[in-house]
């Protein structure tokens, strides 16, 4: 397998009724790597993981899979590909085990029941492998989706929000999963609304807004470019004002004047931090705690999206 | 070729008829024996011969027809219509296996539960009336042809459909009336003749007549216009599931 696993040229999809899910989005996504594909509702994370896996048609550009063309090679692509949807999308009255032995089928797979047994214990899904679907709870149901795209051992595997509505043991055992996922070479890639997890999780990150990819960028990095820190001052009490000497300062009275923010970026060569101290000595201003914080890749998303708009 | 694709399907769809045994074989043979016994045994006894065979015998392959033709189209209609409405077709669209492969599994499997259910029902004939087979080999061919035309037609009414109430309006309001008037229980040429000429248009006559003669060779219409018709019709359904295909229509957006 060459060092891209999916490369996405020149997307763009618009629906029968007129709207615009995707303008021209150009991705690529490194082999065995973990990419989390952000962007708010209706941005077109559904619509592109969907054109990938051949559910929808692009009305023009092409994905290649592997180096195979999703439509002149769809069956080399596909069969590399596995898609948990985000949707409960499965047939209710079969047992755990026709489905994951359908699945594995359906992508062309010899049986295999000894990898099918090791799957469905790796996420606790032996025991009920007799029971009905229609039986088994919604977390259950998820983790049998993610074992039907993992059926026919794909290279890649996507996962359209994969912890929507499920408790925090599953969701923790969904990011054990994918990370030994990971360590055995497969290509991860998700979308997700918690963005801690992507923070967590993934190598890269993507952001979707409105059909268009607003940035690509390895996770670390764009928390440093992006990354606002702040200093804050917890005061010994709460002040009305700041003395007018220091508002050349990018400072802030918070949480009922009690603290005292000062925003600096982490990439320039000075903080000012050391400025700041002295100046807020020479005023007379006190403070009782000091401490640093990095904004998230929350605050960094939503500042994204809100400038976009 | 994905032949573990199309096994898999096959099997999917096979196995979803064991699931429901009492609906998808009994209750046709039930409703058929029921025929058998009203208009074969009981009222066939009292009514004159057709063609020289005995009323019970007459109708018999007509009525195998009638629930080859509803049961083809609700098996494959609801096969395909089933995950559509699941949402569980994401994995059909996406799994690396072509439109014929897709159909050949689908409409395979509708058309052998159809093939299935026929001769049982045939079997079960056998208890309420005598009959005979003249071109045994003949009917089965007729069998499989209608078995297989109409699944593809029940596969394409299965993905027009959008919701559970259209599957059942064709079978119901179009497949039983025209069966029922396509010479199931009477012989064409007993209609005056303006309805004789308006029954012509009926695809069903000639899928019963040319049936019927593989029996007892007596027929309304010409056996090679009965093979000519079905042949059509099947040529009809498989281009309008190559269309399908190949526009996505109420498959792929």
């Amino acid at each position: 397998m060459s060092d891209t696993a999916l490369d996405i040229q020149q997307i763009h999809k618009t629906y029968k009724s007129g709207f615009t899910a995707l303008e021209n989005v150009n991705l690529s996504i490194r082999a065995g790597e973990i990419f989390a594909l952000l962007g708010p509702n209706g941005a077109g994370k559904t619509t592109l993981i969907s054109i990938i896996c051949g559910i929808v048609n692009a009305s023009s550009g092409r994905v290649l899979v592997g180096g195979f063309d999703s439509r002149s090679s769809y069956r080399e692509a596909r069969q590399r590909v596995g898609l948990v949807p985000q949707e409960l999308s499965l047939s209710m009255f079969e047992s755990v085990w026709a489905t994951v032995r359908f699945s594995r089928g359906l992508y062309g797979k010899a049986p295999n029941d000894a990898y099918l047994e090791s799957l469905l214990k790796s996420l606790s899904l032996w025991d009920k492998k007799d029971s009905r679907i229609m039986a088994l709870s919604g977390g259950m149901k998820r983790r049998v989706l993610i074992a039907k795209a993992l059926a026919h051992e794909p290279e890649i595997l996507f996962l359209d929000e994969p912890t929507a509505g499920v408790d925090v043991a599953l969701r923790q055992d969904m990011w054990a999963m994918i990370r030994g996922l990971k360590a055995r070479g497969v290509t991860i890639i998700l979308t997700t609304h918690y963005i801690d997890e992507a923070e967590d999780m993934a190598d890269r990150i993507g952001v979707i807004n409105e059909g268009k990819i607003m940035l690509v960028e390895d996770k670390h990095s764009l928390m440093q470019k992006l990354g606002r820190r702040q200093l804050i001052l917890t005061l010994p009490e709460p002040r009305d004002r700041l003395p007018d000497s220091l508002a050349d300062l990018d400072l802030s009275l918070e949480e009922g004047g009690m603290q005292l923010v000062y925003q600096f970026d982490s990439q320039s060569e000075g903080s000012g931090i050391r400025t700041l101290l002295r100046r807020l000595d020479e005023v007379g201003v006190e403070f009782r705690d000091l401490h640093t914080e990095q904004s998230s890749l929350e605050d960094i998303f939503v500042s994204l999206i809100g400038g976009a708009k | 070729m994905n032949f573990y694709a199309i096994r898999a399907i096959y099997l999917f769809e096979m196995a979803r008829t064991v699931r429901t045994l009492m609906q998808s074989i009994a209750s046709p043979v039930l409703s058929t024996s029921l025929y058998f016994i009203v208009f074969g045994s009981a009222i066939g006894s009292k009514m004159v011969e057709i063609d020289g065979i005995s009323y019970g015998a007459y109708i018999v392959p007509g009525l195998i027809m009638l629930s080859l033709l509803s049961e083809s189209i609700s098996n494959a209609s609801f096969g395909i219509h089933m995950p559509r409405f699941t949402g569980a077709i994401y994995e059909i669209l996406a799994a690396p296996i072509s439109a014929f492969e897709t159909v050949l599994a689908f409409v395979g499997a509708a058309a052998t539960k159809s093939l299935v259910l026929g001769l049982i029902i045939l079997a079960t004939a056998r208890l309420f009336v005598d009959y005979s087979i003249a071109h045994p080999l003949l009917m089965l061919l007729f069998l499989v042809l209608t078995s297989v035309t109409f699944s593809l037609l029940g596969f394409i009414i299965g993905v027009w459909a959008d919701g559970f109430e259209k599957l059942q309006i064709i079978p119901l309001m179009i497949i039983t009336p025209l069966t029922f008037l396509g010479g199931t229980f009477y012989s064409i040429s007993m209609l005056p003749p303006f309805w004789q000429t308006v029954t012509l248009f009926n695809p069903v006559v000639y899928l019963v007549s040319g049936f019927r003669w593989a029996f007892y060779e007596q027929s309304d219409v010409s056996i090679w216009v009965s093979f000519g018709m079905i042949t059509l019709f099947l040529v009809v359904c498989m281009c309008t599931v190559a269309w399908i295909f190949k526009t996505g229509y109420r498959l792929k957006d």
